[in-house]
């Protein structure tokens, strides 16, 4: 049998995002896959050279909106660590909440995706309902649903009223509830095993010899997860990384599913320990130097590059999505599996092309 | 952040060495240094601790591809090759300048320079 050379994408129904894959194919089995990007490129590091370090704070929440704001607490954390400001605890802290109530929210998502692209709709649709309550603790306590701009340089913009929390912790209950509710559906039902079991299997060796990130690389066995850096108010909160061996689709869904679970009690902890005190410090000067770091995405490690000279305007903003690192372990998980495959393996690593292309 | 300067001609061997140390390959950044030089800043990680590696080059140099060490390398150095007009040698799958930009657009731009880089062909 000759090999076929087949366009995925950028549009395709189970394609939230536009990717391009050219899949080579031989009768109905994937011998290669080529990724093209530049659908949505947008250049946004360039634009530093036109918003000021305080404005790039906007910019960055819009290189993705569904973690936008891990986005901003990386962008700010960089820059907070060149002008040696030290975040208020509380403000800590609510990073913290924020942060994981939008992994759930993300995962969430995510999930009814999954679900849809091997047909599942009924799973889908519950999915994207329990989402709904995160969506609300949003609106309520930022004034936003997805981007909820809470942050600035120097800690948060917002703050969290007791009466708030309790209520928070009251839809939480319910999230965890309903989610427990479809745990068996989504990890023990014989459809879900039959799409998803042995599909796109990325060995431990492979994801992490291709640089793969986040739940991809969770779910092939290496518990590596940047909340470990203990950054923000991590440094108080118990935590281990989800891990799954399957190193398949399964695998992947797996961890998301346990994160989430994990992302409520890391949010209702957080809560608990919730300190008094100011939720900003005071800014004063311009960033001068350089520093990298990173913090842990709904879709993995995040690394953020910036170079300051002391004026208004950054020098150089780069940003390492973990989309962009785990689509080199993509175009390894494809080769070998079958055409029908494809949409839940693409899915399978939560794919977010505009985080990617910036 | 203190990144350790290397040079081209050492520059797979030393990833070679850095790789056989257990670490493993994030990113690699590039900027626009003076209006002759760029600056490749590798990072890698080992036991959650980021290592950082630095390497300046005149904007027409080509650049020993990464990839034949670490294979994850192809796509910020293609996408390197885009915005900065940097050519990788061994880079593979190469898109010759075409990751973001069809290769049905005439490019000769360098988007990220502020002063442009002459593209080489092929």
């Amino acid at each position: 049998m000759s090999n076929t050379i087949l366009p995925f994408g950028p549009q395709h129904p189970v394609l939230p995002e536009p990717i391009h894959l050219s899949l080579t194919v031989e009768d109905e089995v994937v011998r290669q896959a080529v990724p093209a990007l530049g659908y949505v490129h947008r250049g946004l590091e360039m634009l530093t050279r036109k918003k000021d370090f305080h404005q790039m704070i906007q910019v960055v929440e819009r290189v993705c909106g569904i973690c936008s704001m891990m986005h901003a607490m990386c962008y700010c954390r960089g820059i907070e660590t060149l002008m040696d400001i030290e975040v208020p605890r509380r403000a800590q802290f609510l990073r913290v909440i924020w942060s994981e109530l939008h992994r759930i929210h993300s995962h969430l998502l995510w999930l009814g995706l999954y679900a849809d692209s091997f047909g599942f709709e009924s799973v889908f649709m519950q999915f994207w309902k329990i989402r709904e309550r995160i969506m609300d603790i949003n609106e309520a306590t930022a004034g936003n649903r997805v981007i909820v701009s809470v942050n600035r340089v120097g800690g948060v913009r917002r703050d969290l009223s007791p009466s708030q929390c309790w209520w928070i912790g009251e839809q939480l209950d319910e999230v965890e509830t309903e989610l427990k509710a479809i745990e068996s559906t989504m990890l023990d039902n014989y459809t879900v095993k039959k799409r998803t079991v042995g599909k796109g299997v990325l060995t431990k060796e492979d994801a992490w010899e291709l640089g793969a990130a986040g739940p991809t690389l969770r779910g092939s066995g290496i518990a590596r997860d940047m909340r470990e850096l203990k950054y923000e108010a991590l440094d108080e909160l118990e935590f281990e990384p989800v891990v799954e061996t399957g190193g398949d689709a399964y695998a992947r869904g797996a961890v998301r599913f346990k994160e989430t679970l994990q992302s409520i009690d890391l949010v209702r902890r957080a809560m608990a320990r919730l300190p008094g005190g100011e939720t900003a410090a005071k800014v004063k000067g311009k960033p001068e130097g350089e520093t990298a770091l990173r913090v842990e995405q709904p879709r993995g490690e995040c690394m953020y590059y910036i170079k300051a000279d002391g004026s208004r305007f950054l020098d150089r903003l780069r940003i390492r999505t973990p989309t962009f690192a785990n689509i080199p372990p993509l175009t390894a998980m494809l080769p070998g599996i079958e055409l029908a495959d494809v949409p839940v393996v693409v899915l399978s690593i939560d794919p977010c092309i505009s985080c990617t292309e910036r | 952040m203190n990144p350790v300067d290397m040079t081209t001609e050492t520059l797979r061997q030393q990833a070679k060495q850095i790789k056989a140390d257990g670490c493993r390959f994030v990113t690699v950044t590039c900027l626009e240094e003076t209006e002759d030089t760029l600056a490749l800043i590798y990072h890698f990680e080992k036991n959650l601790e980021l290592f950082h590696y630095r390497v300046r080059i005149p904007k027409d140099k080509v650049v020993p591809s990464l990839c034949p060490v670490f294979s994850a390398a192809f796509l910020v150095e293609n996408e390197i090759r885009d915005q900065f007009g940097v050519t990788f040698e061994d880079l593979e799958p190469d898109f010759n300048g075409t990751l973001y930009f069809g290769d049905s657009d005439v490019v000769t731009a360098t988007p990220f320079c502020r002063f442009g880089v002459k593209r080489a062909d092929g």
